[in-house]
Order: structure tokens, then C-alpha cells, then sequence
């Protein structure tokens, strides 16, 4: 079923706002793109000449290959993990009741209601004390904190979608736990799996203020990189600071479309049938 | 297996106690190793500051009015953004919960803020807000004013930051509380001759507020960790002069852990208190299935 192009007053107002909010987002990133290409543009509409020399001056100058490189060792790493750790625990909140079940629910919601920079320094803290922040390690770790109540927030709907009399029935059938986890459900939550693993990711590349308290010289990830090339204004040249914003949108956009070939982000938290009408 | 063995099962299985429950050990394992310690260290060091009683930390920042007033400025912020965030998602999603071409691009679309991070947009606004930004280049050449409007590097900058992060993000959690409400809930109440705004208010409303608390409580922690954008789109000294500010500066300016843990711990408390505060006006409401039933 189309719905009709002609609309009451209510539609022009909700499409107005968005409308509006897609032009301030375009000019956003309008001027970053358009800065990081731009010789020398001060008071007029666009730069006067363009090139391409501030990717180059990036690349160089911020070493973006191993802040590259530590960026996507740090997202593989934490999402790996906390998919392993995180799967099995929200499958048990999800189809068990248990003294104490609403309790630890709530100990797991905790690092995600928490603003990170409130359990960050702490954390940053005891991580410096066993030597383990400063390098990867800490970064990994640090990041983990809100990731694997992330992923179990996230699973735990997914998981509940599956109806158990398919487990149950496995069961009758003898199987056991693992079997029914590696035939029945596995195969049931990859996209939910994938889902999770995914915005984890981008989570991760996009954390700033745990990745920022934890890591040292050679442990900085992109956005941490760029937080510190643009409070160090001056020193370096605006437009290659743009460039290194650039190569940080991209990368999050591949990221995306790639995610987004897999979920459905609006059925993040409920599914329904898509072809209901 | 022997039937007093499987009544044993059984049993414990009644009171929901099994060997499954150990799925859940390496995750509590972990919460309690790298959050709960953590929490308490931070609590723990933030009573022992280098001088004054075990609340020396506390008092001080609760007497300098330098740190005391990063409360109101971080709840004057994360506040208005968070409800705004909120309330503009409702109507756009109620709007977009149907299908029709081109959805699936608006909502990749809008995915795309929430991967920019603060610190992207914070470049971004700086650029496209600031005087011979293009948004005061439109305005002066339409004539609407006559010199540059401030809109950065105050209060302005780190409130539409926030909604340029927030807003997608409210967005997307609110559509899918909508896309999870039964369709046939509405058209049921539209058979019984109930108008649009009946249908709105009695049958979508109701069911969708939990979901309206949850994602508020969301946003709102987004808002209020904002750090690197009051920094950079932000006045730090002054005006968007946050809690996380005023934490970070304790521990890697001055070294003054005790004050720094002290400061953290307050931002968590008020944090909490206003989640709370949500969650439990939110435990008032309808929170069953939105599935229409079938009997």
C-alpha cells in the first residue's frame, strides 16, 4: 500500500523538521569534506583553488597507518570478546528466571545508564596500577566495559524472538546444551550476532572518553588521534586536521553500509513482521 | 537417569537454579572485575584526599561554587537536549512507521550522525556554524541579519551538537518501539470509528510510553557524558563548563585524584537520580506485551 503524496499540515511539520535537520547535517559535513579539499578559503562561499595534499600531509604527519591499524585491532578485539562473553549471559536473562535474575540485570545495565567518563577514571586508575592501561591491553579492556552489557542488552530480544518450543523440542529430541546452542541457536542469532558485533564497533571507533583516559602514545585510536590534533590548534593545519576527519567518516560510513546489508536498525529492539500491511 | 535424580533436577529447575546458570559467570565475572572494582576504588579514593577529613574532597567541591555549578550547567544541557531529542523523534517516527519507498536510505541516512562522534561534529559545526560559515553566509546574503550570529564556542554549539548526535539515535529506538506495536491494534480501534488523534493518544500512546522512558533515560546519558564537545564546540571555562570538565581536570590537570573520583561519583549520583526518577515514573506504566492478542 503507497501512502498518499498530499498531506496534512502535520506531515509538512514533521517533514520540514527533518528536512531541516538533513540541511544542518550536510552543512556539517559539507564543510568538513569541502575544507579538508580547499587551498585557502577564509571569507567567501567556497575555497579558491582545491587539492588533495592535506590527505597526504595527514597521512604523514598523525602516522595514520598505526593509529589506523590500533583503531581496528582495538574494534575486533572488544567485539570478538564481548560477544563470547556477552551471548551466553543475555541468553540466560533471556529465558530464565532466577533469584537474584532482575538484580544482575540491573548490575549489567549499569556501565551503559553510566556516563563513561564516571567509571572512566577509576577505571583508569586501577588500570594504571596493574600496568595494563598505556598500551592496547587497557584500551581493549576500557572498552570492553560498556560493550558487554551493550551486547547483552541488544541479544537479549533477539534471543527472546526465538520461540523456545524449538529449543524444546531439540531437547526431546536429546540433545544437549551445546547442541542446542550450536545447531539450533546459532544459526538462529547470526544476525543478531552480527547486528551487535557490528555496533559494538562502531561504538568503539566512535568511544572517545574511555579510549582517551587509557591510552598512551602508541595505543591512540582514530577519534582520540583527532581530539588531540584539534585541541592542538595551531600547530597543525586546519584543512589536514579535516582530512583526517574525512578518512575517520568514511571509514564509519563503510562500516555502515556493511552493517546495515545485515540489520535493520529500526528492528533493533522489537521485530514484527515487515509485510504485516 | 535415575527418577530421584530427575526430581532433584527438577526441584532446583523449579527455583530456576541450574547448570545453564553458569553461561552467566564469565560475564558477572567481568562487570564486577572492570566495573564494580573500579566503582569502589574510585569511591574508596575519593574519601582519602591528601588533607581534610574523608569528605574533604566532597566538601570542597560542593563549597567552590566553580565546581558546584558544573551540575546545573551539565543538567541545563543534557535536559532541554535530551527531551528535544525525544519529543521531535515521536511525531517523525509516528509518521515514518509505515513503509514507503526510500525508508530504508532515510534511516542509513540517519545512522550516520551517530557514527560521526562528538568529535567530528564538533569539527563540523565549528566549520559549517561559525562566522564565515556557510549557515551565516545564507543568513546575511538572505538579509535575515546584519552581522554574524554567535553559534559556536557557547552554549548554541554544544546543545546542537547534541542534537545532531542524540537525535538519530532517539529516532531509531523510537521507531522501533513503534515498529514493535501491532498494526492491526490501530486499525482495530479505526474500525471502532476512533479519529487520528484518538488513535494516537488511546491506543499508540499508552503503549509506546515505556519505550518513550527507556529512550529518554538513553539520550540522556549521551547528553549527559558530553565531554569532548564542550571542549571543543563549547566555552570549557564557562558556560558548558561540565561535571566531566570539571572530573577530567582534577585528575590529569591538577593530579588531585581524591577530587577527580570525589567529582566522578557526584556525576554518577546525579546521573542515576534522574534516571531513576524516570524509570520509576515509567514502572507506572502499562509495560506488557504490544503484540495484538489473538483471544
Amino acid at each position: 500500500m503507497r501512502r498518499r503524496i498530499v498531506a496534512r499540515p502535520g506531515a509538512w511539520v514533521v517533514w520540514g523538521l527533518v528536512t531541516i535537520f538533513f540541511v544542518g547535517l550536510a552543512g556539517v559535513i559539507g564543510s568538513v569534506v569541502v575544507n579538508s579539499f580547499g587551498v585557502r578559503w577564509f571569507d567567501t562561499w567556497l575555497p579558491e583553488t582545491y587539492t588533495t595534499q592535506w590527505y597526504g600531509q595527514a597521512w604523514t604527519d598523525f602516522t595514520l597507518l598505526p593509529v589506523l591499524t590500533v583503531t581496528l585491532v582495538v574494534c575486533l578485539l572488544v567485539a570478538g570478546i564481548s560477544v563470547l562473553i556477552g551471548v551466553p549471559a543475555a541468553y540466560v536473562l533471556a529465558r530464565r528466571k532466577f533469584p537474584g535474575g532482575r538484580l544482575l540485570y540491573l548490575l549489567f545495565l549499569l556501565p551503559i545508564l553510566m556516563p563513561p567518563i564516571t567509571y572512566g577514571i577509576p577505571l583508569a586508575t586501577v588500570l594504571y596500577k596493574y600496568g595494563l592501561a598505556g598500551h592496547l591491553s587497557g584500551v581493549v579492556l576500557a572498552n570492553l566495559v560498556p560493550s558487554v552489557p551493550f551486547v547483552i542488552l541488544t541479544m537479549t530480544p533477539f534471543i527472546e524472538q526465538i520461540d523456545p518450543a524449538v529449543e524444546r523440542a531439540a531437547r526431546m529430541c536429546g540433545a544437549r546444551t551445546r547442541h542446542v546452542f550450536g545447531r539450533i541457536l546459532a544459526p538462529l542469532l547470526v544476525p543478531g550476532i552480527l547486528a551487535a558485533s557490528i555496533l559494538v564497533v562502531v561504538r568503539t571507533v566512535g568511544m572517545f572518553e574511555l579510549t582517551f583516559l587509557t591510552a598512551g602514545p602508541d595505543s591512540q585510536t582514530l577519534v582520540v588521534a583527532l581530539f588531540y590534533s584539534m585541541s592542538a590548534a595551531g600547530i597543525r593545519a586546519q584543512q589536514s586536521v579535516d582530512a583526517m576527519a574525512v578518512i575517520y567518516c568514511v571509514m564509519m560510513v563503510i562500516l555502515l553500509v556493511v552493517a546495515l546489508r545485515f540489520v535493520n536498525p529500526t528492528q533493533l529492539v522489537a521485530r514484527v513482521k515487515d509485510d504485516s500491511e | 537417569m535415575t527418577t530421584s535424580a530427575l526430581a532433584l533436577r527438577h526441584r532446583l529447575a523449579e527455583r530456576g537454579i541450574d547448570p545453564q546458570l553458569f553461561l552467566l559467570v564469565p560475564a558477572t565475572v567481568f562487570v564486577i572485575a572492570l566495573f564494580v572494582y573500579p566503582f569502589c576504588y574510585g569511591i574508596a579514593v575519593s574519601l582519602q584526599p591528601a588533607q581534610g577529613g574523608a569528605l574533604a574532597a566532597y566538601r570542597a567541591f560542593f563549597t567552590d561554587a566553580y565546581q558546584r555549578d558544573t551540575i546545573t550547567t551539565t543538567l541545563g544541557i543534557a535536559l532541554p537536549a535530551a527531551l528535544v531529542n525525544v519529543l521531535a523523534a515521536v511525531p517523525i517516527a509516528y509518521r515514518m512507521r509505515g513503509k514507503f519507498r526510500g525508508k530504508r536510505l532515510l534511516t542509513t541516512v540517519l545512522v550516520v550522525p551517530i557514527t560521526l562522534g562528538t568529535v567530528l561534529t564538533a569539527e563540523g559545526l565549528l566549520g559549517f556554524l561559525g562566522p564565515t560559515g556557510w549557515f551565516n553566509r545564507a543568513l546575511l546574503s538572505l538579509g535575515v541579519i546584519d552581522q554574524p550570529v554567535t553559534l559556536t564556542h557557547n552554549y548554541t554549539g554544544v546543545f546542537l551538537s547534541l542534537i545532531i548526535t542524540g537525535f538519530p539515535f532517539a529516532f531509531l529506538l523510537v521507531l522501533s518501539y513503534l515498529s514493535g506495536i501491532d498494526p492491526s491494534l490501530e486499525r482495530a480501534a479505526a474500525t471502532l470509528g476512533a479519529g487520528w488523534a484518538q488513535r494516537f493518544f488511546r491506543i499508540t500512546l499508552p503503549l509506546l510510553a515505556p519505550g518513550l522512558a527507556t529512550t529518554f533515560c538513553l539520550t540522556f546519558v549521551l547528553a549527559f557524558s558530553v565531554f569532548p564537545s564542550a571542549i571543543l564546540v563549547g566555552d570549557p571555562t564557562g558556560s558548558t563548563r561540565v561535571i566531566s570538565i570539571a572530573a577530567y581536570e582534577a585528575a590529569y590537570v591538577r593530579y588531585d585524584y581524591a577530587a577527580a573520583s570525589a567529582a566522578a561519583i557526584v556525576m554518577g549520583v546525579v546521573e542515576l537520580v534522574v534516571i531513576s526518577v524516570v524509570l520509576g515514573l515509567r514502572s507506572l506504566l502499562y509495560t506488557g506485551s504490544t503484540a495484538g492478542g489473538k483471544g
